[in-house]
């Protein structure tokens, strides 16, 4: 059982520190200009940290217990290329499920 | 673009952050089951996600205190988890510097994965959009998001069960990313960033405390920068 004060406790420290690296370049520099090295490296932070992100979880898919799956491999690959291709989120999520159940339902 | 109202804009961020419904509710009522599985009442689970709002870094604490792990090693894991957060922040910078310090403060509290990434691609590709405009999309993509992490938080709370597994539903977070990303992907730079941050991640998976994804980050953001700048250099070459 979770005591009740360390529980508290916990949920107080990690909202201060979540929203303090939330906070931390946008409240800290403000409208104060960069340079353009910096600038130049987060223009890439999206695209290179959620590809990082996503990627463990289509190789290694908790629900199949971290084994690789081919309906969830072929998913991935025909969201990401649908995205590429159509630059339209909603039609890659759509084609990208389609493909996942599709792959289930053949497979499964 | 004169006939854009900052009505028109707010819509447009709901609109793009709605698919992102699809993962908000069965991730937020798992939270929900598994906090009161481990003892949380109602209340506790929908407060932890209100002063935290961020996922994965709540399945982490809840999966530490039910072990038993120390506080301190809880409230380390939990924030080493949403580390990225600052590299939002930093991304965001450009973007939002000029805004109010309150406004400033309440886009930061709303940084999630998905409210970061929808606005990025869109701020990238609307660089004529004011600050006002900026602000007013980032909320109305929160709006769809934010909302349900609480509500559906406590649904699963109340009811007790999660969404059953035959839907899949672990892979609309893989899917609704990935549809984010493609469009994402406009120079060589981007591709190249996105592929070196794919491998790093993988190579680096074993690292613990989810260190693997911020290694990923920086060596896909120094790629992404160094091939900006060769392209750049050539282009001129080019042009001499």
């Amino acid at each position: 059982m979770i005591d009740k004060g360390e529980l508290w406790l916990v949920m107080i420290v990690l909202g201060l520190g979540s929203f303090g690296l939330r906070f931390v370049f946008t409240g800290l520099i403000g409208d104060r200009p960069l340079p353009p090295w910096i600038l130049r490296h987060l223009r890439y932070t999206a695209v290179a940290v959620l590809p990082g992100l996503v990627a463990p979880l289509v190789l290694w898919p908790q629900a199949t217990g971290g084994a690789p799956d081919a309906p969830r491999l072929a998913a991935a690959l025909v969201t990401i290329a649908a995205g590429v291709l159509t630059r339209n989120m909603l039609l890659a999520i759509f084609l990208g499920a389609s493909t996942l159940y599709g792959g289930l339902y053949l497979l499964g | 673009m004169a006939t854009e109202t900052s009505k028109s804009i707010f819509w447009q961020g709901v609109r793009d952050g709605s698919p992102f419904i699809l993962v908000i509710v069965p991730f937020s009522t798992l939270f929900g089951v598994v906090a009161t599985e481990a003892g949380l009442n109602v209340f506790e689970t929908v407060a932890f996600s209100f002063l935290v709002i961020a996922g994965a870094a709540q399945f982490t604490a809840i999966e530490l205190m039910r072990n038993d792990a120390p506080t301190l090693i809880v409230m380390v894991s939990a924030l080493a988890v949403n580390l990225r957060m600052a590299m939002y922040s930093a991304s965001l910078t450009p973007y939002l510097g000029e805004a109010t310090l309150g406004q400033r403060a309440w886009a930061a509290y709303f940084t999630v994965d998905q409210t970061y990434a929808c606005s990025v691609l869109k701020f990238d590709e609307r660089r004529d959009w004011t600050i006002g405009q900026r602000l007013t999309y980032f909320f109305g993509v929160a709006a769809p998001i934010c909302p349900p992490w609480y509500l559906f938080t406590g649904v699963g709370a109340m009811i007790g069960t999660a969404i059953p597994e035959g839907l899949a539903l672990d892979f609309a977070i893989p899917i609704t990313f990935l549809a984010l990303i493609g469009p994402m992907m406009r120079t060589r730079a981007h591709v190249a960033a996105g592929f070196v941050s794919v491998l790093s991640a993988l190579v680096f998976a074993f690292l613990p405390f989810n260190l693997g994804l911020l290694v990923a980050g920086v060596l896909g953001m120094m790629t992404g920068a160094q091939v900006e700048l060769i392209d750049k250099r050539r282009a001129e070459r080019r042009a001499a």
